[in-house]
């Protein structure tokens, strides 16, 4: 499947960015019901041709663009990347994952050829092309785990496993919802989550999910997906970035909410590490205005009353308390009856 | 819910009068690769009904082409391990489970120390082979009988011999747990897999040296023990079934084409844990805690105490 990259976007300061007619049909709409509440929404990776739950990994039109904003990110802060030491052997699984999948996902743009140990990459839309020996880490320009993550669409997180818990032991997170690598690195799952409304605890759900992921089975992924909004086109809403993005949802007016407020959905996969035994968290973002996404009736009639009727301490926590008057207000205008 | 891959056996080899070791490949899709201390469950149709017992892959994680089981004879029990030492040739198909790791090596220790007990050096094989691969320190301690249970004793003399301690008839040594515990320093981990004694008495020791929780780490390899028959109404689907004294309930279930979710099937990984309403439960499983054991039950290994009929919310 070769995909068109699209050219020339930003997604901080002045934000040049577009979503085409196709990446609007295949946004993950991420309500089923008229209603939101948490819930343990975990599902087998099954593919699905024609959206994006084809392939384990996603590659769309925004690929350059994110690879690029993530530089840029690593630039300004280095510790978005941070590697453990016990880490190697699931840094080197999940860099044969991503070059295996990507490879045979879409051999158009990405390449790999395996002799024994000698392998040769080449990452068409990063002009990358690279000889390595696997499993050696000084035959790549830097470390395999930051090599690979560079050039992987989405955040990724290696859970290290034990102690019947997961431990966000390594990872390389540039495009966050309003957290920190840097504040949970280390921690482990129950630790990660506390931030998370009580109502989510007292329903039991990381209890049953972390149960759920501790006995994902090799070659046996799963997927859910999440949500929040974001102000602008903005990659990076991390903790660490809050004086840059965190006043504009004071910008949102019942007039500009369509052009400003963005839907920010998360495709999560994980997959178990083979020979780790390590957990890959990857995540992967999409981003799209209200208007676009009001485009499809259906849609824009469910998000008013998803919004509308969201829960205050979920409103607080995704940070939407601030701007929801304006907001409910304009999309209004996209459900006839008023229930 | 618990997809199955066909293999091929390549290579039956005879380690010791008790143990034969079988070396499976790929029939259609390339196998999984897998994390040392992994095992796969192995489907074996004795008796018109079908077994599933799980082994220990011990062969290197590197290895991407093959995946090797130890399998140890075993009187007294249901027919598993007869069946693959008197029934399985060279060149026949097994279906067994993609790799699934409760024993994994712990990130934080500073060095291993292993101990097994006669076929517990499976998972044991596969974890040296990593270590040595990626430089980390260990010890194996092997307690074994002669020419029944050494399986491996002299190769892993030859490869290991500094790391290696067999205590056997021959070797006329027995493994002091206390001595050897007591001489570890604060990063070891342990790691026990073998008979039921052999983990109870490297715990309890663990415990008293006040060792934490978290430092010892063990694996029950046995199928789930015969019991005494007893029934199990199913509340919700309004059913009542039988369950023989040498079936699981699991078993049994499965038996009726009832499935119930389940990994390990060794009452570990928590996955088929189902609510009970009625009927006093004798617990075999190593997951549940005592608050949910009033409510819960795993029927991978636990059954109905004797005389008691069991309602399960099913």
């Amino acid at each position: 499947m070769t995909v068109q990259f699209n050219p020339n976007e930003n997604m901080h300061d002045q934000f040049h960015y577009h979503n085409s007619a196709k990446a609007i049909a295949r946004f993950p709409f991420p309500f089923p019901e008229d209603q939101y509440m948490y819930s343990v929404n975990i599902e087998p990776v099954v593919s699905r041709p024609d959206s994006i739950f084809e392939h384990w990994f996603d590659v769309d039109e925004h690929y350059v663009t994110e690879m690029n904003e993530r530089r840029l990110t690593l630039q300004q802060d280095p510790k978005r990347c941070i590697i453990m030491p016990h880490m190697r052997q699931a840094s080197w699984d999940f860099l044969e994952m991503v070059m295996l999948r990507y490879a045979e996902d879409y051999p158009e743009h990405f390449q790999l050829e395996r002799d024994g140990l000698n392998w040769h990459w080449v990452n068409q839309p990063l002009n990358i092309d690279v000889h390595f020996i696997f499993g050696q880490a000084d035959s790549l320009p830097m470390e395999p785990f930051e090599f690979i993550s560079r050039q992987f669409q989405g955040d990724v997180a290696l859970l290290d496993q034990r102690d019947g818990d997961l431990f966000m032991d390594t990872g390389m997170i540039t495009g966050p919802a309003d957290w920190s690598l840097n504040f949970d690195a280390g921690m482990s799952f129950k630790q990660w989550h506390a931030p998370v409304p009580k109502l989510a605890h007292n329903l039991g759900v990381f209890e049953r999910a972390l149960k759920f992921l501790l006995n994902i089975q090799v070659g046996q992924p799963y997927r859910r997906l999440n949500w929040t909004m974001t102000i602008n086109p903005r990659m990076d809403t991390s903790s660490e970035t809050y004086h840059l993005w965190g006043h504009e949802r004071g910008l949102v007016t019942a007039e500009n909410a369509g052009e400003l407020v963005h839907l920010r959905v998360e495709l999560q996969t994980m997959p178990r590490l083979a020979r780790s035994n390590a957990l890959l968290f990857s995540i992967r973002t999409y981003l799209i205005s209200l208007n676009d996404l009001t485009r499809n009736p259906a849609w824009a009639k469910r998000l008013y009353r998803v919004i509308r009727d969201l829960p205050e301490p979920i409103a607080e926590y995704k940070g939407i308390s601030e701007y929801r008057e304006p907001l409910v207000q304009w999309l209004s205008q996209f459900d006839g009856v008023d229930e | 819910m618990n997809p199955t891959v066909p293999v091929h056996v390549t290579r039956i080899h005879q380690v010791t009068p008790m143990i034969r070791e079988f070396t499976l490949a790929a029939l259609d899709a390339p196998l999984q690769p897998f994390s040392s201390g992994s095992h796969v469950i192995v489907q074996l149709p004795v008796e018109g009904r079908i077994i599933r017992n799980a082994y220990s892959l011990l062969n290197a994680p590197y290895e991407q082409h093959q995946y090797q089981i130890a399998v140890r004879l075993q009187e007294n029990s249901r027919g598993g391990s007869q069946y693959l030492h008197e029934n399985i040739q060279v060149g026949d198909t097994l279906n067994i489970s993609a790799p699934l790791n409760l024993f994994s090596l712990n990130s934080q220790a500073q060095h291993h120390v292993f101990i097994a007990g006669g076929i517990g050096i499976t998972p044991f094989l596969s974890h040296m082979k990593y270590l040595l691969h990626a430089g980390h320190s260990f010890e194996l301690h092997y307690a074994c009988r002669d020419g029944i249970s050494n399986a491996y004793e002299d190769m892993l003399m030859q490869l290991f011999h500094d790391q290696v301690h067999i205590y056997s008839e021959k070797t006329q040594r027995r493994l002091d747990i206390d001595a050897l515990l007591s001489q570890q320093s604060l990063g070891s981990h342990v790691y026990i897999c073998g008979p039921e004694r052999l983990i109870h008495a490297v715990v309890d020791c663990a415990q008293m040296l006040g060792w934490s929780k978290k430092r010892v780490h063990w694996e029950a390899f046995s199928s789930p023990a015969p019991g005494v028959a007893f029934d199990a109404v199913l509340s919700k689907s309004q059913r009542r079934i039988h369950v023989p004294g040498d079936f699981s309930l699991l078993e049994a279930l499965e038996q009726e084409g009832i499935e119930v979710p389940n990994l390990c099937r060794g009452g570990v990984c928590g996955q088929c844990a189902t609510s009970y309403s009625q009927g006093e439960v004798e617990h075999l499983d190593h997951y549940l805690t005592v608050q949910e054991r009033s409510a819960q039950l795993m029927p991978c290994v636990s059954r109905a105490k004797q005389g008691h009929c069991l309602h399960l919310d099913l």
